[in-house]
């Protein structure tokens, strides 16, 4: 069944603040990640491990991800992600 | 070059009976056992050791992620014992980075629980697509001491000793001549370990881990005892705050203990089997480096871990010098082997006897061997002030140290 973008950005909220202890009320679509959220460039490798299980897809090699700077970013980039895996299948 | 003097100004403990010195030793002064049974170990082929001593009722979430990513248990341990001795020792967050404050901690061995998640996708799974960018940190030689560094922001040298079970009580002398040479003015210095089967199973294959009480856990190890049959392994971590004389006065700081002997030495005839005359040849240097003799010791806190030639062997090397008349009790049979940590955890509860004025005897023993009952075998708590303490640390692995402490409230 096809996951809404409400759908999808939940999962990756969820997923963020549970790998990386973040405070519920920061995860806002304008918040960025190394000032914001406080992450660093560690937490930027683990963060594409989190993403690929939680959606089961591959993205390590992706070079857009490298363009992410805030949460809304991630998000953007995981919607057209599954997206464009929905439209090849 | 004269060298400075160096005091104990914080304490801070990880044991198997918690967190913290003070539970620490009210468990030690009751003679309680911290040993169970672990039902893993009877799962494992090979592994008739089913009892251990592990740490229980601390939270490693009261250590902020960033930081505690890159720790595995024995880090943790480490971490929240220095932050309890900088505490004890009221050294603000400033003074640790102001380049004063070193640090020595090492571990026998690296985390095995980390080595083992990573060895199960490099063998088992046969990809390395789940392994986090943190996980190499968890696994470094210095793991301990550099995470000890980072989340209390101490800038000053780090260095992380292994010689195996003697790890401690080396770490602590070490970190004693660095602050005697005036290289720091104070050092959190000590062991850490954490526990995994491979621990246990290592000991009882070469026959010297304990395997005849399984189902009675509280009543080994028994050092010296007739009916000793081998060590308990254990975890957790002890770290003594050490600092030079004049820092402390100038701070006004609490002093608790002074370090006045060190001495660290190999045993070259065999990395596996105990030496009476390397025991002797350590501790005899460590009496010349404090410039005492053998009949200035009121206690000595021994190694004996309970493996059958581990406690004659050194229970020789105290008799032929100071024969049988110095108090001598070992703390495994409370404690178990806390490996690294035994050295700088059982310094903790030495200098804490002398605090109190006592002898705590060692548990478990009931009949002590004849080949180890020539000397002065502690079986009661005793009322003794303490001027002078001796601490063994005699490792499997080939490593000695023994480090003399003096009481500096009986002698300023």
């Amino acid at each position: 069944m096809r996951m809404t973008n409400e759908e999808i950005i939940q999962i990756i909220n969820n997923s963020l603040i549970k790998e990386f202890e973040l405070d519920s009320k920061k995860m806002i679509p304008e918040a960025m990640l190394y000032d914001d959220l406080e992450l660093d460039s560690l937490d930027r490798v683990d963060m594409v491990i989190v993403l690929e299980n939680a959606f089961k897809f591959k993205i390590k090699e992706e070079k857009e991800i490298r363009d992410i700077r805030t949460l809304g970013d991630i998000h953007n980039f995981v919607i057209n992600k599954i997206r464009d895996i929905e439209r090849a299948s | 070059m004269q060298l400075k003097r160096v005091v104990v100004t914080g304490m801070g403990a990880i044991s198997p009976f918690g967190k913290g010195v003070d539970l620490l030793m009210e468990s030690l002064l009751k003679g309680k056992s911290g040993i169970v049974m672990v039902p893993e170990l009877k799962d494992i082929g090979g592994v008739r050791s089913h009892v251990a001593a592990l740490v229980k009722d601390i939270d490693p979430g009261v250590i902020p992620r960033k930081h505690r990513r890159t720790m595995s248990r024995m880090s943790i341990y480490a971490v929240l014992a220095c932050q309890e001795a900088l505490t004890q020792a009221e050294l603000s967050s400033e003074y640790c980075s102001g380049g004063n404050l070193g640090i020595a901690i090492g571990s026998t061995i690296v985390s095995i629980d980390t080595l083992q998640k990573f060895f199960e996708d490099y063998l088992i799974e046969k990809n390395m697509e789940q392994m986090r960018s943190t996980t190499f940190f968890q696994i470094m030689n210095h793991s301990c001491a550099f995470n000890v560094s980072q989340t209390l922001g101490i800038n000053g040298r780090v260095i992380a000793p292994a010689a195996a079970c003697s790890t401690g009580c080396q770490a602590v002398g070490l970190g004693y001549e660095i602050i005697a040479f005036g290289k720091q003015d104070l050092m959190l210095c000590g062991g850490a370990d954490e526990f995994h089967p491979l621990t246990t199973a290592s000991f009882d294959i070469i026959n010297a881990a304990s395997i005849g009480y399984n189902d009675r856990p509280h009543q080994t190890p028994r050092p010296f005892d007739r009916d000793r049959d081998g060590i308990v392994c254990a975890e957790g971590c002890g770290i003594l705050l050490l600092e030079s004389l004049e820092s402390a006065r100038k701070r006004g700081a609490a002093i608790f203990a002074e370090i006045t002997g060190f001495s660290t030495t190999s045993n070259p005839q065999n990395i596996a089997d105990p030496s009476a005359a390397s025991m002797e040849t350590c501790m005899r240097k460590a009496l010349l480096d404090a410039g005492v003799e053998s009949q200035d010791i009121d206690y000595i806190n021994a190694h004996a871990t309970a493996t059958i030639r581990g406690d004659i062997e050194e229970s020789r090397a105290i008799y032929e010098i100071f024969g049988k008349d110095v108090p001598v009790s070992s703390l495994k049979g409370h404690l178990g082997h806390t490996m690294a940590a035994s050295g700088s955890l059982e310094l903790i509860a030495t200098i804490n006897m002398m605090k109190r004025n006592c002898v705590i005897p060692t548990l478990n023993l009931e009949n002590p061997d004849d080949l180890c009952k020539n000397i002065n075998l502690v079986q009661q708590l005793e009322n003794r002030q303490i001027r002078y303490a001796l601490k063994n640390s005699f490792a499997l692995g080939g490593v000695n140290s023994s480090l003399i402490l003096r009481s500096y409230e009986n002698d300023k």
